[in-house]
């Protein structure tokens, strides 16, 4: 047979040593960074799981659908009592929150990071260029890898978990806001330059506000890709629901698997619609709906 | 005086825009420095006086809204200055530009340009918002504006409850309430429907009138050029080739292209009365008998003549067969014998409105100066050769060849006078 000399590849780029050595140089030169990172994080992390698994589950609950009604409406809000009964019923409230709470750090520091971003990346076209494959590279790495790195620096728990997500979550924030603020019609802001505008008033009165459902639509996928990002953490140790889906994942048990799994359907679910409905209550978006009645 | 004044203005997009401009200056076309960049202007130069309409007028790829957006500096000049007041906007600073934006020139879009989440009132606010206007001041002006375009009552409507029509006066309010001298329209009628934009023309000259701004409008549409336009400029290939008044261009066009151009125009609502009227043969005084009124008509070979006052104001006309039968009864003073039934047109009526007058007597339309007196005639024939263009063949169908076709095309230059042969004859000779 001639398959034995595959096992002498023609050549080999040690590509996966390099980053091995990269990463582990990186972590002991910025040691101190790294513990300011994962104190800040775990920080906000710890808090904001307080804020939801410290309250009786009934007033968390009973927030989270005022919310829902608030944003959405009635369906939206008896939609979420249903979903939430179901996750209480199979006892995964504890961990749902946990996971939460991780999504909403994680997502609130990617969009900190990818709306700037975005804003840049759409007024300067060599930074859109370079920042193109960048945002591939972020997007399309199987989600897990970056668990390997992040691990590596900060061992297992939530806070490798948040900082995987974060990159694993950013590109599509700075996606959509470029393709927002660079889909806004040019004759209004030429409209706001002919008038004197200063570049600062014509971003936050005209770029951003006609922007403002498309950037939405990058927060929502932002959301979304966090919560995936989220249940995967699991892997790394992190609480929440990705932890039960892991360990069911282990011990091929399918009733906790399709428990922790629902649990993560109907957050899901959740996040999803209140993320939208905020999109549609966007100035923009309710100006032109108006104009269809 | 000049409200703004281009010169040597150039604009060259592209890779190396400076040697493409040095190239077009030694006498390169458009074609020939394709590879340097694209030129949209070459070497314009205007002037604009203040409170008129000057108007850009060419087809699409012409370079007009490029060369629009270099009068406010939107886009800068490659080449050249654009003096605005004691500014060259090819030179001030970003700071300064803003200035000038907003306390000496603001602009109407085609496509509105307006905000869709603020209200109409804010929306024409917006300029004075910018300038750091206090608000009540603002909304104040703001609703002035909206008034002078007959938008009372819309104030808190959002732009898309508006019709097209309404949003493009949104446009101009806003262009008003930022009150500069000067007013770029870039194609601001263009998007709208016919109807609409013929009102919206009408609107525009009517504001005109009590508000005299600089106004340069852009436009690709030859009708509405010169409909608004104290002066024309004809943009081709990123060059001006003519500027003149829409009579002179219409009349004397400078180049072929201007000429297949306006082929297409209506001549009936650009040419005047003045400008195609001849010189009255038949005129008599009120003060000189019917006797020569008579011999005067015989001379000229006509049936009727015009009878003036002495100071040639136009009293009405008098007609061969009511002498003959006067003089007949006894003697009488011309005055008596005068028709007032005439109707006549002033110097300035447009062509359009004299088809009514010119189709209500066989005479030719008298036209009459601001003070009433006479000063030419336009016969049918006349009135007939000024809507055929200048430059066109005038096609000839020979009645005899096409029995058929009963509206021959071309009439004779002498119509009109042989059918007063034909009046003469028949009145015979009072004598």
């Amino acid at each position: 047979m001639t398959y034995a000399a595959s096992t002498e590849p023609l050549y080999r780029l040690p590509l996966g040593d390099w980053v091995d050595t990269a990463i582990a140089t990186i972590t002991s030169t910025f040691d101190g960074f790294f513990d300011g990172v994962k104190t800040v994080l775990l920080g906000g992390y710890d808090g904001l799981a307080l804020v939801f698994t410290g309250p009786p589950v009934w007033i968390v609950a009973l927030v989270l659908v005022g919310l829902a009604f608030w944003t959405k409406g009635w369906k939206l809000a008896v939609g979420a009592l249903v979903g939430f009964a179901v996750i209480v019923g199979v006892d995964q409230w504890e961990n749902a929150m946990a996971t939460l709470a991780l999504v909403i750090v994680a997502g609130a520091i990617a969009l900190m990071i990818a709306i700037p971003l975005g804003i840049l990346a759409a007024r300067n076209d060599r930074l859109s260029g370079a920042l193109r494959p960048v945002l591939d590279f972020m997007q399309t790495m199987p989600a897990f890898v970056y668990l390997i790195p992040t691990v590596v620096i900060f061992l297992t728990g939530a806070v490798p978990g948040i900082v995987a997500t974060i990159v694993f979550a950013l590109a599509p924030g700075v996606r959509f806001t470029e393709l927002g603020i660079r889909g806004v019609d040019s004759e209004v802001v030429e409209a706001g330059q002919a008038f004197g505008a200063t570049p600062g008033r014509i971003l936050r009165q005209i770029q951003i506000p006609l922007a403002l459902p498309t950037i939405m639509a990058g927060i929502n996928q932002v959301i979304m890709l966090s919560l995936s990002m989220a249940v995967i953490s699991g892997l790394a140790g992190a609480e929440g629901l990705g932890r039960d889906v892991v360990a069911a994942l282990a011990r091929v048990d399918v009733a906790l698997g399709f428990e922790a799994g629902l649990g993560v359907v109907i957050l899901a679910m959740y996040l999803d619609r209140m993320t939208s409905a905020l999109a549609d209550r966007a100035p923009v978006s309710r100006a032109l709906k108006l104009a269809a009645v | 005086m000049t409200a703004l004044r281009a010169e040597g203005v150039f604009k060259v997009f592209g890779r190396r825009p400076n040697e493409a401009v040095r190239r077009l200056r030694d006498g390169a076309s458009r074609e020939d420095v394709a590879g340097l960049g694209t030129a949209a202007v070459i070497d314009t130069t205007f002037e604009v006086t203040p409170g008129e309409i000057f108007v850009v007028m060419g087809l699409s790829g012409s370079g007009k809204s490029t060369l629009i957006r270099m009068l406010n500096g939107l886009v800068r000049p490659t080449a050249g200055s654009i003096i605005l007041g004691e500014h060259d906007l090819a030179k001030v600073s970003a700071a300064e530009l803003r200035d000038i934006r907003r306390k000496r020139v603001s602009m109407v879009f085609q496509h509105f340009a307006l905000l869709p989440h603020r209200s109409v009132l804010d929306n024409a606010a917006f300029p004075l918002e910018i300038s750091g206007v206090d608000k009540a001041e603002r909304r104040r002006r703001a609703a002035e504006a909206l008034g002078m375009v007959g938008l009372d009552g819309w104030e808190d409507s959002l732009p898309s409850q508006l019709s097209g029509g309404m949003r493009q006066r949104v446009g101009l309010a806003r262009a008003l309430a930022a009150d500069t001298d000067v007013l770029l329209m870039d194609e601001a009628f263009s998007a709208l429907d016919p109807l609409i934009r013929s009102e919206m023309q009408e609107q525009l000259l009517e504001l005109q009138q009590t508000l005299g701004k600089t106004i340069i409008f852009i436009t690709h549409d030859l009708n509405e050029a010169m409909h608004l336009g104290d002066r024309i400029a004809m943009m081709r290939d990123g060059r001006i080739v003519q500027i003149g008044t829409s009579e002179q261009i219409l009349t004397e066009p400078a180049d072929e292209y201007v000429a297949t151009f306006v082929a297409d125009v209506d001549r009936t609502r650009v040419l005047t009365a003045g400008s195609v009227m001849v010189r009255p043969k038949a005129v008599v005084f009120a003060a000189a008998g019917p006797h020569v009124a008579l011999r005067q008509m015989r001379d000229e070979q006509v049936s009727a003549a015009y009878v003036v006052d002495r100071n040639r104001k136009l009293l009405g006309v008098v007609r061969d067969q009511d002498i003959s039968a006067a003089v007949r009864l006894g003697p009488v003073a011309l005055v008596d014998l005068t028709r007032d039934e005439v109707s006549a047109v002033s110097t300035d009526a447009l062509l359009a409105e004299l088809f009514a007058p010119a189709a209500e007597t066989p005479l030719p339309v008298p036209v009459i100066d601001a003070r009433g007196r006479l000063v030419g005639v336009i016969p049918r024939v006349t009135l007939l050769d000024a809507m055929t263009p200048t430059t066109a063949e005038v096609a000839v169908v020979d009645p005899a060849t096409d029995p058929s076709d009963a509206y021959p095309i071309a009439v004779g230059p002498d119509l009109d006078t042989e059918l007063d042969d034909l009046r003469l004859t028949t009145t015979g000779d009072p004598r």
